[in-house]
């Protein structure tokens, strides 16, 4: 007769496939079920744990549904006004060259109140890391329209759908970064499968990386369900964004660091 | 033997925060405050004392880099001109509200908009009452001199990190743009990162196993909370209020005739005082340093003892209603003050304060 398995008995040292990454906070973290800021939050946390940077790190969060970062990661953090991230980065960063600083954004953030700050971080080159979830929506607000928002999509300030003619094109912020000669690695990710976590998490390696060796401004966008906000199960909604959101925001490298 | 210069305002507290140790400056030329950027950037201050200079994108960046850097426990400051520290009200609000020492100069010019580029003093109330959202307070320094330009850079940043509070010298593009003769100080050496660590425990300079991890917020969303935060606020401003009033008098022992002035208008009223004395008038000035914290009970103690108080001011009437709350009623205090950009005479000071208080054509103009 098998033995019956208990949570005891599974949960011994040498069954361990996973566990809560140790610069994660145990704080259960605020955002819907189905959401990928938890993933993109633990990947960062990995990744400056493994390069063993906490004790350079310091972090900024946005306003969004970010906003409580700080409360998730264990690690030095200010929080920064909307859109004010980059600047507030820059203001880190030059006074303490050698810390790891990033900020971690999202696309009402970065792509509209903060348009300016961040083209003029990235314009000037700044050595940071920017940490960028698209949604396509403002989530913490309750689902309005972003500057990322697709054609038609329907928000709560679209109610009818993004009309392109009254209310403008998504902005390809990642694109036009890309452009400057300030930024030196820019990409473009997901975390809805585990193929792409495993991606998204290299970039992330790669852009920290590219900070050390003090190359510029890296910038990994991370292309983000909001189930909640799109009105979707998590499972349709990771489906309608490969279905809508990649075309617009296709995934991969824009631009690579010079060797 | 003394390190004595000719300088302009702007030039004179560039150079006193680079020789106060300041490690960071953040700013957006606007006139009449360009000078500050353009000297700082041609002191060379990397090499000078390792100071960062850096020409932001706008006045919001600038004062959002300002709060990067405070929050690591780093002495930064910005500097603009009236229309640009509107724009800067949003990060004065939150260094405000993450009770962040940081030194902030207003060359103020005369508004509302663009207005001009004189010298105005219309930017008392959004100095001195708040200027951003939330129940704040900034202390408030008004220099009458270059000197004084100078001196407060010293001055703003021990009392910024004394109280971790933002300091703001309200000054004015007369102040700002004049020449005078500065006696300048030692070389104050910047802080080690070592000594900030110490120093300021709340500044984040990254987490170590030592201790929990610094986060910089203005965000609670428990009402009780923020309320506690609020509560905490309001007794630094009163700490503040008790300890940190500075003001200067001159011709008061046997004054009968007050005027109450501060900045470029205190210059003025000088000027007018001697005119005065030398037709026998008992005129003198209560010049108020400190605008938050405002010297009240100096104001009270003349009050009781003057026959008019005139205020002057280049706006029309902002100080006007703190020396009506330092006099409260015991005497009637009228103001005079000219608009848009325009300095007043000494003369025409003179004048009004006679034509008010003293000649016998009195109407009883103006009501307190």
């Amino acid at each position: 007769m098998e033995e019956e398995l208990t949570r005891e008995s599974i949960c011994q040292q040498e069954n361990l496939v996973y566990s809560r990454t140790p610069l994660m906070t145990p704080k259960a973290l605020s955002y819907c079920p189905g959401c990928g800021h938890g993933t993109a939050h633990r990947l960062i946390m990995e990744v400056i744990e493994e390069m063993n940077l906490q004790s350079q790190t310091i972090g900024v969060a946005p306003v969004g549904c970010s906003v409580l970062a700080y409360d998730f990661l264990d690690i030095d953090m200010q929080q920064a006004a909307h859109g004010r991230a980059p600047a507030v980065a820059t203001g880190i960063k030059r006074l303490l060259p050698d810390k790891f600083v990033f900020t971690y954004q999202g696309d009402g953030d970065l792509a509209a109140i903060g348009t300016g700050e961040t083209i003029h971080a990235c314009n000037r080159g700044e050595n940071i890391c920017i940490f960028f979830v698209n949604n396509g929506i403002y989530g913490m607000t309750g689902g309005q329209m972003a500057p990322t928002t697709l054609p038609n999509m329907k928000t709560a300030t679209s109610p009818y759908g993004r009309d392109v003619v009254s209310m403008g094109y998504p902005l390809k912020i990642t694109e036009m970064i890309a452009m400057l000669p300030g930024t030196c690695f820019v990409t473009r990710q997901s975390v809805h499968t585990p193929a792409n976590v495993r991606k998204t998490k290299k970039a992330i390696q790669k852009a920290v990386q590219c900070q050390l060796d003090k190359k510029g401004l890296s910038f990994v966008e991370i292309v983000s369900n909001c189930n909640s906000g799109w009105k979707m199960t998590p499972l349709e909604s990771n489906k309608w964004m490969e279905e809508n959101m990649f075309p617009v925001f296709p995934l991969g490298d824009i631009k690579v660091p010079k060797p | 033997m003394e390190d004595i210069k000719l300088m302009k305002g702007n030039e004179a507290i560039a150079e006193g925060v680079i020789r106060a140790g300041c490690d960071g400056y953040f700013g957006y030329p606007i006139t009449p405050q360009s000078e500050v950027l353009e000297y700082l950037m041609m002191a060379r201050t990397e090499e000078r004392t390792g100071m960062v200079v850096l020409q932001a994108e706008s006045e919001i960046a600038s004062i959002h880099m300002v709060y990067g850097g405070a929050a690591c426990g780093k002495r930064v400051m910005t500097s603009s001109s009236s229309p640009g520290i509107s724009l800067m009200q949003e990060g004065i609000s939150f260094m405000a509200g993450t009770e962040l020492p940081c030194l902030l100069l207003n060359v103020v010019r005369g508004g509302p908009g663009l207005g001009t580029i004189q010298p105005s003093q219309s930017d008392y109330f959004q100095a001195v009452k708040g200027g951003g959202h939330g129940d704040y307070k900034l202390i408030v320094l008004a220099p009458a001199s270059v000197q004084e330009m100078y001196d407060f850079a010293k001055l703003g940043f021990d009392l910024a990190f004394k109280y971790r509070i933002q300091v703001m010298v309200l000054s004015d593009g007369a102040i700002g743009q004049m020449m005078e003769k500065v006696v300048l100080d030692e070389q104050i050496p910047r802080q080690t990162n070592e000594e900030i660590i110490k120093n300021h425990p709340w500044a984040t300079s990254g987490k170590t196993p030592d201790r929990e991890r610094n986060i910089i917020t203005s965000l609670d969303l428990d009402p009780v909370k923020q309320e506690k935060i609020n509560i905490h606020l309001q007794e630094k401003f009163k700490r503040i209020t008790e300890n940190e009033v500075r003001f200067e008098t001159l011709m008061c022992d046997d004054v009968e005739y007050l005027f109450v002035a501060y900045g470029s208008s205190a210059r003025v009223c000088q000027k007018a005082i001697q005119l005065g004395r030398e037709k026998g008038l008992k005129v003198g000035l209560l010049r108020p340093i400190t605008l938050f914290p405002f010297p009240y009970d100096e104001v009270a103690k003349l009050a009781k003892q003057v026959k008019g108080i005139l205020c002057v001011e280049m706006s029309a009437g902002q100080m006007i209603e703190d020396v009506r709350l330092g006099a409260n009623g015991a005497v009637k205090v009228e103001h005079f003050g000219r608009l848009g950009g325009i300095i007043p005479a000494p003369d025409e000071v003179l004048n009004r304060m006679e034509e008010i208080f003293i000649s016998k054509n009195n109407y009883g103009r103006g009501t307190n």
